[in-house]
């Protein structure tokens, strides 16, 4: 059973979101990372570009497939993890942390209200299942 | 319902996560597929392979039949367990499936085919045995099959068995296989490792899985089993070649028996597109800028275009690989179309990884 931190946002596509200051981190689920399977290349957005809720932004690639990642929120990109362009494995051992994947400054903090809570998103998931 | 083999359970106890495989619910890997690989690369690793189809041949007119189906020539097996690589064809010479068929003993061969293509292959094979008196073909559903593979391999599988068999294993050279009873031993595989095929009773798979396991083999998937064979330069049946490409384009050419006057299905063919002469190549691929080489990207050559079509990344090499069919004369650099931004990619040699170690060095320096 794939871990849903109780303190994040989801989107129904698998990225995660905390909010902290107004600055919105994102990284894909515990679940995405499973799905893949061994990540081996992350495309992430560059920073300084603005982004809109629901833009693809980016791909992660693990051995099997390759897969558009989506912002799910808007606002400038103002940090990304630069650690995953050499070890994008960071994702599989660690989504929730060391795999985070970008950070936003929030142009509407009431976007956030829309995403799915955790039990949503893990109610989301089952019925994938 | 999915097809499950008689290791099923034992996947689902070694933490797999299953995939629909042409039908079949198989592990795709037990955790990590790129653990799995290097445990093949460095170690010892074992795969569910009781999904691919075995069909014994046998009777006064099996090698005539063989030599009649297959376009390599089963008359260059001359001793007891040798085994042969050959595609089977249609007339027009398109791929119908790859195998390899073991001579077992006089007038009787195993051929190994794959599971996608079961049933058309069954129905092909029974098709051209209509022609032949004396002839009996057997489709041997009850047999599973495990492959153990890697460097440690050979000596781990080794200890499973009685000490007359450890005797005949140790001594058997490269694409040779040897029969105990039930149970039938070669030293194959699809990794390019050292290793053995072993093909036991559906009834006494789990054992067999079971004992590998306390020997130190890691159970590894078919996600593990794609990297290590595209490493390895192997073709991959439905992706790599299929029944409207020729073995001259798949990078097969090596395969074909062409000597002597023998007549098999689709020599014609082959002979005509020989004449006409051969317009694409299959080559290997290193992908030099970032990202990962996908089936079906297109290949950008100043002789036109190209298509990969096995691509992934390779765990040994730590870069993304792929196999492609360029325009003939395609060399250097060229360059491959990823989410419309195109990538720089070297024409290498295959394979690109052999026994463990990159074949690299020199593949790109000749080229």
């Amino acid at each position: 059973m794939s871990d849903v931190p109780s303190e994040l946002k989801f989107l129904s596509s698998h990225e995660w979101v905390l909010v902290e200051d107004n600055i919105a981190t994102i990284g894909i689920s515990d679940h995405a990372q499973e799905l893949l399977g061994d990540l081996v290349y992350v495309e992430l957005p560059e920073v300084g570009s603005v982004i809109a809720a629901g833009d693809s932004v980016g791909v992660v690639e693990s051995v099997k497939a390759a897969s558009d990642t989506y912002a799910p929120v808007s606002g400038e990109v103002v940090e990304i993890n630069e650690a995953l362009e050499g070890a994008p494995d960071k994702i599989n051992n660690d989504p929730y942390g060391d795999g985070w994947m970008y950070k936003v400054a929030l142009e509407d903090p009431e976007e956030v209200e829309d995403l799915l809570d955790a039990d949503a998103y893990a109610e989301s998931i089952e019925d994938e299942d | 319902m999915a097809n499950k083999t008689p290791l099923y359970q034992c996947h689902l106890d070694a933490g797999a996560r299953m995939v629909d495989f042409a039908g079949w619910d198989m592990p795709i890997n037990y955790g990590s597929q790129i653990a799995e690989h290097e445990a093949v690369r460095t170690a010892a690793g074992v795969f569910d392979v009781s999904h691919m189809t075995v069909v014994d041949v046998s009777g006064g007119a099996a090698q005539a039949f063989l030599r009649h189906l297959l376009a390599n020539d089963v008359a260059r097996l001359r001793q007891a367990g040798k085994a042969l690589y050959s595609c089977m064809l249609n007339p027009e010479g398109g791929v119908i499936d790859d195998l390899i068929v073991y001579l077992l003993r006089d007038n009787h061969y195993r051929v190994v085919i794959n599971s996608a293509t079961r049933a058309k292959d069954l129905a092909w094979i029974d098709r051209q045995a209509r022609d032949f008196m004396d002839l009996e073909t057997h489709f041997r559903d009850q047999l599973a099959m495990l492959a153990v593979q890697g460097p440690e391999a050979r000596e781990r599988a080794r200890g499973l068995f009685e000490d007359y068999q450890q005797q005949a294993l140790a001594q058997l050279s490269r694409f040779q296989g040897v029969e105990f009873d039930d149970c039938f031993v070669a030293r194959t595989g699809y990794t390019g490792e050292d290793g053995y095929e072993i093909m036991v009773p559906a009834a006494s798979a789990a054992d067999w899985w079971n004992r590998l396991l306390a020997a130190g083999v890691a159970p590894c998937g078919l996600g593990a089993r794609d990297t290590l064979r595209l490493e390895a330069g192997m073709n991959l049946y439905g992706v790599d070649m299929d029944e409207t490409t020729s073995p001259w384009v798949a990078g097969l050419g090596w395969t074909l028996a062409l000597d002597g006057e023998r007549d098999f299905i689709g020599r014609t063919a082959l002979l005509e597109q020989r004449a006409a002469g051969i317009k694409q190549t299959f080559v290997g691929l290193l992908l030099l800028d970032k990202g990962v080489l996908r089936n079906h990207l297109r290949v950008v050559t100043p002789l036109g275009d190209g298509e990969i079509t096995s691509g992934s990344y390779s765990p040994t090499l730590q870069r993304s690989i792929a196999m492609a069919r360029l325009p003939a004369g395609a060399e250097g650099i060229v360059e491959v179309e990823v989410r419309n931004k195109l990538l720089k990619a070297e024409i290498v040699k295959l394979p690109f990884v052999r026994e463990g170690k990159s074949m690299l060095t020199n593949g790109s320096k000749d080229s």
